[in-house]
């Protein structure tokens, strides 16, 4: 378990921005503790101080996880959000995006989603915008990317605008426990 | 207010419900007298009763020997009925009549008493109701009476058994009643039951227990047969070609001639023939091996066994646990049930279960599942998270974590503070651990991969430890059936052996002082008395614990006898659940409070008891033996069992290995030990009866070593002993030096070289500047925190209790030091 280096430190906030932005400093300095990244057999964990101290006495090799793991690296050294972050993520995202009822099924099971099942989503949101999905309970669901979304015009049909897809991160399958990378999710129109 | 169920009535009409199973009605068709019995006519419901109780009234009057009188009816009869033709009721009608009016209506006596009926009826209809109050109480002590396996012995023959006997027991129950009473109708009932129960006899083969049951009653019916142990040679053709419903009627039988055997045994078998064929009778039956079901049997009464065994072959309700970091137990059985879950709060006793009854979407796949705001968990594996009750911001061990429901459960209940550190021995499993921590929102988990028994040395000091120990999982045959076959008398006692290192370890991990803490749990999903009470016996013996009330209000008593085994008289605070009274799954649990940090030093010796006080103390010092030799001053006998201990512990903890062949006294404790061992072990030989033998080697074998360092050895000694035992109180070291001393100048030699390692500074110090070896030994005696034995000061303090302060030890030390430097 070592800190971050410089270098792993600022791919990872990259990422992590692009989901909540600035508010990433709300991460590091929170009221009830300082909490800091730990790197471990190439996966990032955010643990709390108190924690740390303890998990410094388990050596290396018998130490399999600590605090919350928010993603890893991968061998290329890029770094890969994982939905365990989702907790953190989504108090401070900064755009977002409701499902309706209907599509939530079908999102958390893999599949794209459509603009149709889009029930709400925050203003000004680009194309290539990483987002927070909800359901429309308020329940984070995931994160995505949007990848294509096409803002109808003015003189645009709905029919024009109206395949917007979200391909969710896969949710982690938690009945084996194991780690699931998550694919970024893809609005296509 | 549903339809009366009319058997005979034949459903007309082009509808749905004409062509619809006949299911009920069909089957009571079979029960009911045949429609030919009576009258071609075709009856209504009210006449075909009034048929069958004219049938029996007629029965009754042929056989009415005493009371020549009217009887009162217990109930009304329809006055247009009885006024018209009473038939005698079948046997049938009379059940029916029987269960229709809770015995309101008696059956009817023969026509020329209708009169008589009536009037009585209407004086009797109080005394009916005071009798049905009656009836039922006395129908339900008879019923026991009589017999738990009545209705099996009769299903075994007929369906229609199971709905006659209870109706006719109950009838006969009232008849019993009646009889006592003297009413006049009774002897009317009685005979009826008589008739209905020959005929009810001759149809079943084998409710022998049901006529003996009756014997006060006057029974017109031959005594069945009673039961007969089958041959030699018959088992064995049981044991190939095994008739399963043979084998079951057999069971039963088996049981009821053992409730009552003086009365239903055979003639010249005995019990335990008996016992043996119900064992092999249930192994085939059930398919267990023979160890498992002999423990069994050992473990439950008879009734208890059958019970026990037929839940085993039912698996216990899902249950689950909401997660309160992320939701409550309100809005979560809103939410299932809104996706199609049928479920209840589990109990009183908990507020985050909920049970499952069924449900149309998969339980373990929902949004909500993976939202993490439940976890499915048994219900019995909640019981020793809320006997624990870790508090917030504490510091948390769970040794046996996987798959993480108890160590989510800790979690959620300190509400995400604290630290948990949650291991095990297994890395698959590990892996669930995490993603399950992960999925419910815990924060506060460390997760490590870790043997238990390591524990307190990787980590120690926690307030509360929780130990779920691998066990044989007899308590859970419902969820793995493989373990009726391949669980033997060896796997038990290895998982006992397990058990037992890692409840050694967890105790050694809890830190006594803990301000909010100090417990421990243990729990084991057994039912085996060798791996429970036993292994809690054990601790018990060998660590500084006492059983304290886990705050349960249900379950059993742990036994505190067991066969030929005797345990501690607080096991009654553990709790036993089992499948078949608590329907979850079979579990233990107990809890202990660690009084102290120290470790006591077992011993063979009486001194054993009052070690563990003494270790406390530095005044391990105090334990100076006078001489090494075989002293039976009860000083010594301290000593000898804090030795005793010390060496035990050594043997537990070998962190010095290097004496270990000696004699397994030291070394563990610390870098001294290797000196201490020596001088433990030269000193304990000499003078330590059991635990001295490897010491006397040890002695014999110092020896003639170099008396030179006779002081520096003495003195390392004891500053070693001192630094070892710092944290334990393996208080070997006293022991050891004081033969050392004694032993005065060839002992010595070894001693230096051996405990070089552990040595620390300090030590060095102190033996440079010491030149006599009390004074090394009263430094170190006073260094030593935890109470460890100090060989040195030992020796030359024999007399000294241990419970002696420091300083007056030094006294004396000193004075026996020089004292004894001079002899």
């Amino acid at each position: 378990m070592r800190p971050l280096t410089e270098e792993e430190t600022r791919v990872m906030f990259e990422k992590i921005a692009k989901y909540i932005g600035e508010n990433l400093q709300l991460l590091v300095d929170r009221p009830d503790g300082t909490y800091c990244f730990r790197l471990h057999n190439d996966r990032v964990y955010y643990v709390s101080e108190k924690i740390l101290k303890l998990a410094a006495n388990i050596s290396g090799d018998k130490l399999v996880s600590l605090g919350t793991c928010f993603g890893k690296f991968t061998k290329t050294h890029k770094f890969r959000l994982h939905i365990t972050a989702l907790d953190y993520l989504a108090p401070y995202a900064k755009y977002k995006v409701w499902i309706k009822p209907g599509a939530e099924q079908s999102f958390l099971y893999g599949n794209h989603v459509l603009k149709s099942g889009l029930g709400r989503i925050t203003e000004n949101t680009c194309q290539y915008q990483g987002v927070v999905v909800y359901s429309m309970a308020d329940v984070p669901l995931g994160t995505h990317i949007l990848l294509r979304y096409k803002r109808p015009e003015i003189g645009d049909s709905f029919a024009n605008s109206s395949q917007v897809q979200l391909k969710k991160k896969k949710k982690k399958c938690l009945h084996s426990g194991k780690h699931s990378t998550g694919k970024n999710l893809a609005i296509l129109t | 207010m549903g339809r009366k169920l009319d058997p005979a009535k034949e459903k007309r009409g082009p509808g749905r419900k004409a062509r619809k199973q006949k299911g009920a009605e069909t089957e009571l068709a079979r029960f009911l007298p045949a429609a030919g019995d009576e009258s071609s006519k075709r009856l209504s419901s009210r006449a075909r009763k009034r048929a069958a109780k004219r049938r029996l009234g007629s029965a009754e009057a042929l056989e009415m020997p005493k009371f020549p009188g009217a009887k009162p009816f217990p109930g009304k009869l329809p006055k247009g009925a009885s006024g018209g033709a009473v038939q005698t009721p079948g046997k049938k009608g009379a059940q029916s009549l029987l269960r229709a009016s809770q015995g309101k209506k008696r059956p009817a006596p023969t026509h020329s008493s209708e009169e008589e009926e009536e009037e009585e009826e209407d004086d009797s209809e109080e005394d009916d109701v005071v009798n049905q109050g009656g009836l039922w109480d006395s129908e339900d002590s008879d019923a026991d009476m009589i017999d738990d396996y009545g209705a099996d012995s009769t299903s075994e023959d007929d369906d229609e058994g199971e709905e006659l006997l209870p109706i006719e027991r109950a009838a006969r129950k009232q008849k019993a009643q009646e009889a006592v009473a003297g009413s006049q109708w009774s002897e009317e009932e009685t005979e009826e039951e008589e008739e209905e129960e020959a005929e009810e006899e001759s149809p079943e083969s084998g409710p022998q227990k049901n006529d003996e049951a009756d014997g006060g009653l006057q029974i017109n019916v031959d005594e069945e047969e009673p039961f007969v142990l089958p041959s030699a040679g018959e088992m064995e053709q049981d044991a190939q070609a095994p008739d399963l419903q043979r084998i079951h009627k057999r069971i039963q039988d088996i049981v009821a001639v053992l409730r009552d055997f003086g009365t239903q045994r055979e003639e010249g078998r005995s019990r335990s023939e008996y016992l043996h064929r119900l064992q092999k009778d249930l192994a085939t039956y059930y398919s267990y091996g023979d160890f498992l079901l002999g423990k069994l049997m050992d473990l439950f009464p008879l009734s208890e066994l059958v019970e026990f065994l037929e839940a085993n072959e039912v698996p216990r309700p899902i249950t689950l646990r909401t997660n309160t970091l992320k939701t409550r137990r309100r809005d979560l059985a809103q939410a299932l049930i809104n996706r199609g879950v049928n479920l209840d709060p589990l109990g009183k006793w908990s507020k985050t279960g909920l049970v499952v009854y069924d449900s149309s979407v998969p339980i373990g796949a929902t949004p909500e599942y993976l939202a993490g705001h439940y976890m499915l968990q048994g219900a019995s594996s909640m019981l020793p998270v809320m006997a624990l009750a870790p508090q917030e911001h504490e510091r948390i061990l769970d040794m046996c974590c996987a798959p993480g429901g108890k160590t989510s459960y800790i979690a959620q209940l300190m509400k995400n503070t604290g630290v948990i550190l949650a291991n095990d021995a297994n890395a698959e499993r590990l892996k669930s651990v995490v993603g399950n921590l992960h999925r419910l929102g815990v924060t506060n988990t460390i997760i490590s991969h870790y043997d238990g028994r390591q524990f307190p040395k990787v980590v120690g000091g926690f307030d509360r430890v929780l130990l779920d120990a691998p066990c044989s999982g007899t308590g859970v045959i419902s969820k793995d059936p493989a373990v009726k076959t391949n669980k033997d008398e060896k796997d038990i006692l290895r998982c006992a052996h397990l058990q037992k290192e890692l409840l050694l370890s967890a105790i050694d991990s809890v830190n006594a002082t803990s301000k909010t803490g100090g417990y421990l749990v243990y729990c084991t999903c057994s039912i085996m008395v060798e791996e429970n009470e036993w292994v809690v016996d054990y601790a018990l013996k060998k660590r500084n614990v006492r059983l304290v009330p886990t705050g349960l209000d249900f379950g059993q008593e742990g036994f505190t006898r067991f066969r030929e085994r005797r345990f501690h008289p607080t096991l009654r605070s553990t709790r036993r659940f089992y499948p078949h009274t608590h329907n979850m799954d079979g579990f233990f649990i107990a809890k202990f409070k660690k009084f102290s940090n120290s470790i006591p030093q077992s011993q063979t010796g009486n001194s054993a008891a009052s070690t563990p006080t003494n270790l406390d103390l530095p005044e391990v010092k105090d334990q100076m033996t006078p001489k090494p030799k075989g002293s039976s001053h009860p000083a010594k006998k301290a000593r000898v069992a804090v030795k005793a201990k010390q060496q035990l512990q050594k043997r537990q903890h070998p962190k010095k290995a290097s004496f270990q062949k000696q004699n397994g006294i030291s070394k563990g404790t610390d870098s001294s030990s290797p000196t201490v061992s020596c001088d433990t072990k030269s000193q304990a030989a000499s003078k330590l009866q059991d635990s001295s033998q490897p010491a006397q080697k040890a002695e014999v074998i110092r020896g003639p070593k170099v008396p030179r360092k006779l002081k520096q050895q003495s003195a390392m000694p004891q500053a070693s002993k001192k630094v070892a035992f710092r944290k334990q109180n393996a208080s070997r070291g006293t022991d050891t030096e004081v033969p050392v001393l004694s032993l005065s100048k060839t002992q010595a030699t070894l001693k230096p070289e051996d405990c070089d390692q552990p040595l620390g500074n300090s030590k060095r110090a102190e033996k440079v500047k010491q030149q006599l070896p009390e004074q090394p030994f009263k430094k170190a005696a006073f260094r030593k925190q935890n109470g460890t034995p100090k060989g040195p000061e030992t020796s030359t303090v024999s007399l000294l209790s241990s419970s002696r302060p420091p300083p007056a030890k030094r006294r004396k030390s000193q004075s026996r030091g020089s004292s004894h430097l001079s002899s």
